[in-house]
């Protein structure tokens, strides 16, 4: 079952059968995908001023996953969770840009009031649960998201990332037994992004293929071109309605790539400059998406350099409200700790 | 124009070298291109431009040894920007602090007391339990064993809160490894009382999960040994959620099941997680002796916001004690029970230390020693109000546990005794503790490893004096 399902979904995406997007689903992608870059440049630039500490793991490359698969899914009702590498999925659910700057430079208007980071944020309304910084955890958690919409029959989806590096941590295998022994609507997103921090997939992996990492327990699977947001979005609608019409788990493996190194300190010695710059050149999400929308006549160039602008706008409102807005009051240090009684 | 800073490229760096200039004066660059390198003893790293703009002037050669992180290295005019524009604000009070100064120098710091430059943590917030509910007068006490105990209270509260569900290893069809869940499947169906596969670390995950999504779970595990493959979802999941999410996030949900040493089943299934448990804020962490409290506690657990871990004992499970017979029996948690009032010694214990502690106390209050046993019930928040009160009046402290030494809940409570009774005390405080060895499994070594009624004896009568 599982091969069949990506034998489909290998029709489907052919080169004469491309899953094209209106003139305004074009414009959206772009904008999302463009937001996210812009913000984790900046990001990347404050954390060399200092502004922002410990671990920041930029998405710069990885856009059109998240932005594809958050086009498919109910906004405010579908969970989504994942690991650190989670600035982009909060953007693009429509979570506030200067609350999440904040947070990477531990101020008080940040989402978590300066007390997680950039790996832990959460938002109850947009159903957002993290932001989860150790490898794998959020498997378990997302599954158990899943669990909680089937227990009380709302019919929502949890849409659970991890990367490449956690496919091989053991809860994953635990949580894709329990969700299709149970058949919970969850759908798995595998950001493969070819490098666990600096081991390529092929160096840790006795199976590459992650689609497949599920045919033991029934779970059907697709690889799916991670950097054309088209294609990650006609995936998702097909792996979240699979879950949410109650056959269970799905998974999809993004083939993706991150451009900036593991985390800000990481001197990426592990891949060549040719693959990076390759990859850049040809495969870019956003380079693609203008070149098409340019190409089909959405958008010219006038109207995509006032996009840049406002984009870049809003990165700076970020940027300087971050750089601005107090430390947390020494009082937050005992907040929190136990839930009010 | 904004200055071009050379970065920091990862926590601790002060300086690097500027090994190479990829762009020269003049040159229009995007976001994205590399400007240089740098190098750093750890790494070669590439500068790139975050803005679009001419490159201007370089300000520092390429070759440059310890170049200071946030030294502008070049100007950059940025697209469309006025050039009179006045240069980006250097991000001033919100810049990296520069590293503490130390101290006054050693000289002068010799004949006074040192300063403090460091702004001091404000207090922490006293902790004050509640008090247990008052019982109506000549209420009928039933007897009843802690398995029956924990059972009803997990029976009562599937029966008011629908969001309440119990999953574990055998807990449905099979009734229990212990028989706790016994006829909750029969009640409340296989939707809320969940069997799971062996998979620890899962399931536990999944409820946490859960939890964020607003169920109440209580995962059982068959033994807390088995939960070592879950502590990093109880710890790093469950008790630290709501402060990473600066409020936002709770994850209310139960974690029980047997701890501690059974009988006979050697190292890897004899073990004592209180003080492991109890190391954790953000967790509540309860270890009941008798069944009223099991129940009361188990009842309060299953209605907090603040994930528990429930510390039962599977010795315990079968003994019997006094449970008032009331409509809704919800305990306070934090709260220790004075089990006997008494003005010679305090003898502080939980869970089975507590079976130990009761068979000294008769023993001691037979040979004319005014005991004071307290049950400190919950092991996070502790309640140091009573312990310290009561030392206050007796002068003396042993503590009970079946956990080992190093670190124990004895540990903590001769600490606190110290802190903050230490005039009062007549004594060292004694701990009575499992011997600081894997838990044998030849039964005479056994015994040995285990404190018992003698040693608790021993120590009383060394911190009175009368041995």
């Amino acid at each position: 079952m599982a091969r069949k399902a990506a034998a489909n979904a290998a029709k489907n995406q052919s080169p004469t059968n491309f899953p094209e997007f209106t003139a305004e689903e074009e414009l959206q992608a772009y904008r999302d995908m463009l937001l996210i870059r812009r913000f984790e440049e900046k990001a990347g630039q404050m954390y060399g001023m200092g502004l922002i500490g410990g671990f920041c793991h930029l998405y710069i490359g990885q856009e059109a996953v998240v932005t594809g698969i958050t086009m498919a899914s109910e906004k405010g009702k579908d969970a989504q969770i994942t690991g650190y590498r989670d600035h982009g999925h909060m953007l693009v659910m429509g979570l506030d840009p200067k609350g999440v700057m904040a947070e990477l430079t531990g101020r008080q208007g940040g989402l978590s009031k300066g007390k997680g980071g950039s790996m832990h944020m959460f938002s109850n309304e947009h159903r957002f649960y993290g932001g989860n910084g150790i490898v794998g955890a959020q498997a378990s958690l997302g599954t158990g998201l899943a669990f909680a919409s089937k227990y009380t029959g709302d019919g929502s989806v949890s849409i659970t990332y991890f990367g490449d590096g956690a496919a091989n941590q053991g809860q994953v295998y635990e949580s894709f037994n329990m969700a299709k022994l149970w058949n919970l609507p969850v759908v798995y997103i595998i950001e493969n992004n070819r490098y666990a921090m600096g081991t390529s997939v092929e160096r840790s992996s006795a199976t590459t293929d992650f689609s497949q990492r599920g045919a033991s327990f029934d779970i059907p699977g697709e690889q799916v071109d991670g950097m054309d947001v088209r294609m990650v979005r006609d995936a998702a609608r097909r792996a979240i309605e699979h879950a949410r019409s109650g056959k269970g788990p799905y998974i999809l493996e993004m083939m993706t790539y991150r451009y900036r190194g593991h985390s800000m300190s990481d001197p990426a010695k592990y891949r060549s400059k040719d693959e990076v710059t390759s990859m850049r050149a040809e495969r870019d999400p956003i380079e693609q998406s203008k070149k098409r929308m340019l190409e089909r006549g959405i958008i010219d160039e006038a109207r995509l350099k006032e996009l840049e602008t406002e984009i870049r706008a809003i990165v700076t409102e970020a940027a300087d409200f971050a750089t601005n807005d107090p430390e947390p009051d020494t009082a937050e240090l005992w907040t929190d700790i136990y839930a009010p009684a | 124009m904004p200055n071009i800073l050379m970065p920091a490229l990862s926590p601790t760096m002060e300086e690097g070298k500027l090994s190479k200039w990829l762009v020269k004066e003049g040159d229009t660059v995007s976001p994205g291109d590399v400007l240089a390198e740098i190098e750093t003893d750890k790494a070669t790293m590439e500068v790139e431009a975050v803005d679009a703009g001419t490159v201007g002037k370089l300000l520092v050669e390429e070759g440059t040894d310890a170049v200071k992180v946030n030294t502008p290295i070049a100007f950059l005019a940025v697209e469309g920007e006025d050039e009179a524009a006045p240069a980006e604000k250097a991000p001033d009070a919100a810049a990296p602090k520069e590293s503490e100064q130390p101290g006054p120098d050693a000289a002068e710091a010799k004949s006074s007391q040192p300063t403090i430059t460091e702004k001091a943590a404000p207090a922490a917030p006293q902790f004050t339990a509640e008090s247990d509910p008052d019982l109506p007068e000549g209420v009928e006490m039933v007897e009843m064993t802690v398995r029956q105990a924990l059972n009803e209270a997990m029976a009562e509260e599937l029966r008011r809160d629908e969001r309440v569900f119990v999953m574990g290893e055998e807990v449905a069809e099979y009734q229990g490894a212990y028989k706790i869940t016994q006829g909750l499947l029969q009640e409340f169906g296989a939707r809320r009382i969940i069997d799971t596969p062996i998979t620890e670390h899962g399931f536990a995950g999944l409820g946490v999960g859960a939890a964020f999504a607003g169920l109440r779970p209580i995962v059982e595990f068959m033994t807390f040994n088995f939960a070592m493959q879950a502590i990093d979802q109880i710890i790093n999941s469950a008790a630290k959620q709501l402060y990473m999410s600066g409020g936002q996030v709770s994850a209310p949900i139960v974690f029980r099941g047997p701890n501690g040493a059974a009988a006979r089943v050697a190292a890897q299934h004899s073990q004592d997680y209180s003080a492991w448990y109890s190391h954790i804020p953000g967790l509540y962490v309860i270890a009941p002796y008798s069944a009223a409290d099991a129940k009361g506690l188990l009842k309060a657990a299953i209605r907090s916001d603040t994930p528990v871990v429930f510390l039962e004992n599977e010795i315990l499970y079968g003994q019997t004690f006094e449970v008032p017979k009331v409509d809704d029996y919800v305990l306070p948690i934090g709260k220790a029970r004075i089990a006997r009032k008494g003005k010679d010694v305090t003898i502080v214990a939980y869970s089975m230390g507590m079976r130990y502690a009761t068979q000294a106390t008769e023993k001691l209050v037979a040979a004319g020693v005014d005991v004071e046993l307290i049950d400190l019930r919950t092991l996070r928040p502790l309640d140091s109000a009573t312990v310290i009160e009561s030392v206050k009046k007796t002068g003396r402290c042993v503590t009970v546990e079946e956990g080992w030494p190093q670190g124990s809940i004895g540990s903590e409570i001769a600490a606190r005794v110290m802190e903050e009774a230490f005039d009062y005390l007549d004594a060292p405080v004694m701990r009575v503790t499992g011997k600081d060895v894997p838990m044998p499994y030849a039964a005479n070594l056994e015994k040995l490893a285990l404190p018992n009624v003698d040693e608790v004896i021993a120590a009383v009568n060394a911190v009175t004096y009368r041995s």
